[in-house]
């Protein structure tokens, strides 16, 4: 479970003696250029800086890092601003962990030198507390900082959550507060709570476009509402179900309220029964969908197969919908009836009925249907052929498990998937798995 | 001129469509028909348990019986194949050894020794494909000289390349009249080997016989009994298919018992002359086709059969852990699904394919995190019809190492079992100590109060394990860890992938996407 932590040469000093870099400077010109001897004015050492700038912004930070300890220009070009308004903290344990690590001298430095020039900054952390508190000091540390862009990035749980509310909130003060112009903020899976909200939208309204806090627990239908009223300017917005309300939908779709262009809803429950999820008016989507035609509403689902009920009983400008868990007939009944704006549906599992009939009614009235992946459901192979045949070369995804498919007196799965094929236009066969 | 032959049996344990056998025959006026027995060489690649041993041992039993109805016999040597050869080719003055021509990479070796060896000693060495359906480099040809890589795409060439090769006729006492069988004393000398003169012990019987005398009777049960249907239909429906075959074959064909162009020939027949709505299913021969893609891809990849320097697999820090290796090796997870599966696999020596998908997944990728290279071994040594090449391609596939690339479809080892068999009567035939635990409980037993144990006589903890992890935990972490890997090894996955027809993976792509604009290029360390 072990790798190695990246070893970064941090290019904190100049060369020691002229004599070491003119060596240096010999093995750079002698290999592969036939120089045997460098020339003064003409080694590359003496390259104008913006020409080595151009050439480090193709280089890895490894290999950039190595290539500053060459000679002072190159280390001078180093630390040019331009190349370090992009950068991802990777913090984890090695001790438990097989990910990478940015070196704590590496960090050090950036901290010291480079803090104001970041502006596109995103946080990796493994599932660790250590690595997620590191990245809270690190934030905390960014005070001259015009941050544009923030991704926080747990590769997997708890990471973030462990940490304390209070230590967490701090961090995020630092950056909120200071960089006045975030722009895209991603912090899912986060102890993110109402007050930080606060403080974000106090300083960052006319800035912000894209926000991402799914799976956020502290956050209130309040906190986000906040978010709608004043950031007019919000393009893309992630968020669990439970927070959505008819009055965030219509804080989105106000007069002084930009297009919303993605629109990303997780509905979880943890355990069955647990939840009663509430509806949301039709009012509220169609306000929503008039004010931003082109909106995609993108929905993941993680329920168990009873807790259903109380969605898509009205019509519902849904476009993109993944069942992670389970779905129902009877809701996916429901969504042909009422989902007429839908692009993309994935079913993971489903129970032992065929779905033949809930198939073709969304073949009939999901006419923007393009994509769909089916995995352990079941359908007849007649019913199937139905459905492509009525979607024909729209659907230009189809992923569909070969065990889905039931083989029924009409067809065999070597007989489909010619027809498939042909209602398609193009060579496709079901996914298969190895059979020995 | 006629040859004085020596015909070594390799994995072609069979008379019927026999090209080398045939060959031979035609050629020599003197015969020896051999199987070396060197147990040293054939541990050393593979992993052979007692099960195994028992149906290579009925098979040359076999054999030897049916060589002796054509007026043969079947000498067994025992030793190292170097110096049982050297020793034979002078003692029967041989001018020629025929064997089956074999893709892996120590029967290669192997054919490369006796290669020198004929040089050396002056004797032809002659060897001929008929493993797979089709000559392994004509499928490497037709995708300009490597193999293709993902099943779609070899079904697609396989399309181009027309009918697999035809099985050769049949021999006749004549062949073998014209040719001079060994003296009678010799193969009382070399008779097949007892079990026990092995020194393997038998637990159980399982109730597999080899040889291809049986393999042919299956292979006619199969294809004249309607029950077919009944058989490959997926067991979601039928829950009979997870039990014992009667009309199995993977075995047989792993063995060399059957020819698998023979049965892909009888099948084709079949679909010829039958009304459309009595055809087998295609997975009959889809059985085949599997078989002959992950040759085909092993042939011509180096280390197929493990993860270091494999070029086409995903290099994973799987954890070591002996523990729960051991637990999942001995049915001791505490998922009865699994452990089930795993109990049948040590009796018998065969488990349906889907069974095998729900362990590798358990092991691997989905719940253990342990690398494929320790499944594949104990499938080694424990399943009849483990085969070098489709072995290590099929752990590669379910591990989602390569070739397959859903990596987020994760079997539930609870659901999945409820789905296949929903009253649980595999459980309580493999796992006779949950047997009383009503339907409700028996995939999931640990979620029955203390009273309810109490009444099926058997306490989990105490009876029975409880489970070695948390499903829903282990299969979120791993999720996450898959993820990673995939995204920095993004150029390894594409070499086995099609085309994304997937929208999930469209989505997942989509996400990566957003954050490498956040990321930039300064973030991508070395790959």
């Amino acid at each position: 479970m072990k790798r190695a932590g990246q070893k970064v040469v941090a290019g904190t000093e100049a060369p020691g003696t002229s004599q070491t870099s003119k060596k240096q400077k010999t093995s750079l010109c002698g290999s592969g250029f036939g120089e045997s001897e460098p020339c003064t004015s003409m080694d590359w050492g003496s390259l104008p800086h913006h020409v080595i700038l151009r050439v480090f912004q193709f280089l890895t930070l490894v290999d950039r890092a190595r290539a500053s300890s060459v000679c002072r220009r190159w280390n001078e070009v180093f630390h040019i601003p331009d190349l370090w308004r992009r950068f991802e903290f990777e913090l984890s344990q090695p001790a438990t962990s097989y990910l990478k690590s940015t070196h704590p001298d590496l960090i050090q430095q950036i901290i010291k030198r480079h803090a104001d020039h970041l502006q596109y900054v995103s946080f990796k952390v493994d599932s660790s507390t250590e690595s997620a508190e590191a990245a809270c000091d690190i934030l905390s540390q960014l005070v001259n900082c015009s941050i544009k862009t923030l991704g926080l990035i747990s590769t997997a749980k708890p990471s973030f959550m462990n940490v304390s509310k209070a230590h967490f909130a701090s961090a995020l003060t630092v950056v909120f507060v200071n960089s006045k112009s975030l722009s895209s903020i991603k912090i899912d899976d986060t102890p993110l709570d109402d007050p930080s909200l606060k403080v974000l939208v106090a300083n960052n309204s006319d800035t912000l476009k894209l926000l991402k806090m799914s799976s956020c627990p502290h956050v209130s239908p309040a906190g986000i509402l906040c978010v709608a009223d004043q950031c007019h300017g919000l393009k893309e917005l992630a968020l669990n179900y439970y927070i959505l309300s008819d009055e965030l939908l219509l804080a989105l779709s106000s007069e002084k309220h930009v297009d919303l262009e993605h629109l990303r809803i997780d509905v979880v429950s943890e355990n069955p029964g647990q939840v009663q999820f509430h509806t949301i008016k039709k009012q509220s989507w169609d306000a929503l969908v008039k004010h931003s035609p082109k909106v995609n509403i993108v929905m993941y689902f993680f329920l168990y197969e009873d807790e259903f009920d109380a969605f898509f009983r009205e019509e519902t400008p849904v476009t993109h919908l993944y069942f992670g868990r389970a779905v129902s007939k009877a809701m996916l009944g429901r969504i042909g009836m009422n989902c007429p704006r839908l692009i993309e549906l994935v079913v993971c599992a489903n129970g032992l009925q065929p779905l033949d009939d809930e198939l073709i009614q969304i073949a009939e009235r999901c006419k923007n249907l393009t994509a769909m992946g089916l995995g352990e459901c079941e359908v007849t192979c007649r019913g199937f052929i139905e459905f492509v045949k009525m979607c024909g070369g729209r659907l230009t995804q189809l992923s569909i498990m070969e065990e889905v498919l039931i083989p029924d007196s009409d067809y065999s799965l070597d007989r489909l998937h010619l027809e498939v094929s042909k209602h398609l236009g193009r060579m496709w066969f079901p996914d298969m798995m190895p059979t020995w | 001129m006629l040859h004085r032959t020596i015909h070594l049996f390799r994995k072609e344990l069979r008379l019927h469509d026999n090209p080398v056998l045939l060959a031979a025959l035609e050629s020599s006026e003197a015969l020896y028909p051999v199987y070396i027995l060197d147990t040293a060489f054939l541990t050393s690649s593979m992993h052979i348990g007692a099960l195994r041993w028992n149906f290579l041992l009925q098979s040359l039993e076999d054999l030897h019986k049916n060589l002796g109805k054509l007026g043969s016999c079947l000498l067994v040597i025992q030793g190292q194949y170097e110096l049982v050869l050297r020793d034979h080719i002078q003692k029967w003055n041989i001018t020629q050894v025929t064997l089956d021509a074999e893709m892996e990479p120590f029967y290669k070796e192997m054919e490369a020794n006796i290669q020198r060896l004929g040089a050396e000693l002056g004797f032809k060495v002659l060897s001929l494909v008929s493993h797979s359906l089709y000559n392994t480099q004509r499928i490497l040809d037709l995708n300009g000289g490597s193999p293709p890589l993902t099943y779609k795409r070899f079904l697609h060439i396989l399309s181009l390349l027309g009918d697999p090769e035809v099985p050769v006729r049949n021999l006749t006492a004549e062949d073998f009249q014209r040719c001079r069988a060994p003296d009678p004393g010799l193969a009382e000398c070399y008779r097949v080997p007892l079990p026990m003169d092995l020194k393997i012990s038998l637990e159980s019987l399982s109730p597999w016989r080899g040889g291809e005398t049986e393999g042919l009777q299956r292979l006619e049960q199969h294809l004249t009994d309607q029950g077919w249907v009944t058989s490959f239909t997926k067991p979601r429906t039928i829950p009979n298919s997870l039990l014992p075959s009667t009309t199995g074959l993977s075995p047989y064909f792993s063995m060399g018992c059957l020819s698998v162009r023979t049965f892909f020939y009888r099948l084709s027949n079949i679909y010829a002359q039958a009304k459309h709505h009595s055809l087998p299913p295609v997975s009959l021969q889809g059985q085949l086709l599997w078989r002959e893609f992950f040759y085909t891809v092993a042939s011509a990849t180096p280390n197929f059969t493990q993860m270091a320097g494999n070029p086409i697999c995903l290099q994973i820090c799987w954890y070591k852990d002996a523990e729960r290796l051991h637990k999942w090796k001995t049915a001791q997870t505490g998922f009865p699904w699994i452990d089930a599966i795993m109990t049948q696999l040590r009796q018998e020596g065969w488990i349906h394919h889907l069974a095998r998908h729900a362990v590798a997944c358990f092991l691997t990728r989905g719940d253990l995190w342990i690398s494929w290279e320790e499944g594949m071994k104990v499938f080694e040594e424990l399943l009849l019809d483990a085969d070098y090449s489709i072995n290590a391609g099929n752990w590669m596939w379910l591990s989602a190492s390569a070739f397959f690339h859903q990596y987020t479809r994760i079997f539930c080892p609870v659901r999945f079992g409820k789905r296949t068999d929903p009253q649980g009567d595999y459980i309580r035939k493999y796992l006779p100590i949950l047997k009383n635990f009503p339907s409700k409980y028996i995939y999931e037993p640990w979620t029955a109060s203390e009273e309810e144990q109490k009444q099926a006589g058997c306490i989990i903890g105490q009876d029975y394990p409880f489970p070695i992890v948390n499903h829903k935990e282990a299969s979120d972490h791993n999720l996450q860890l898959m993820k990673q890997v995939r995204e920095e090894q993004h150029r390894t996955v594409q070499l086995t992938r099609d085309d994304a027809d997937d929208p999930m993976e469209i989505k997942v792509k989509r996400d990566h996407s957003e954050e490498n604009i956040a990321k930039g290029k300064v973030a991508r360390t070395a790959e």
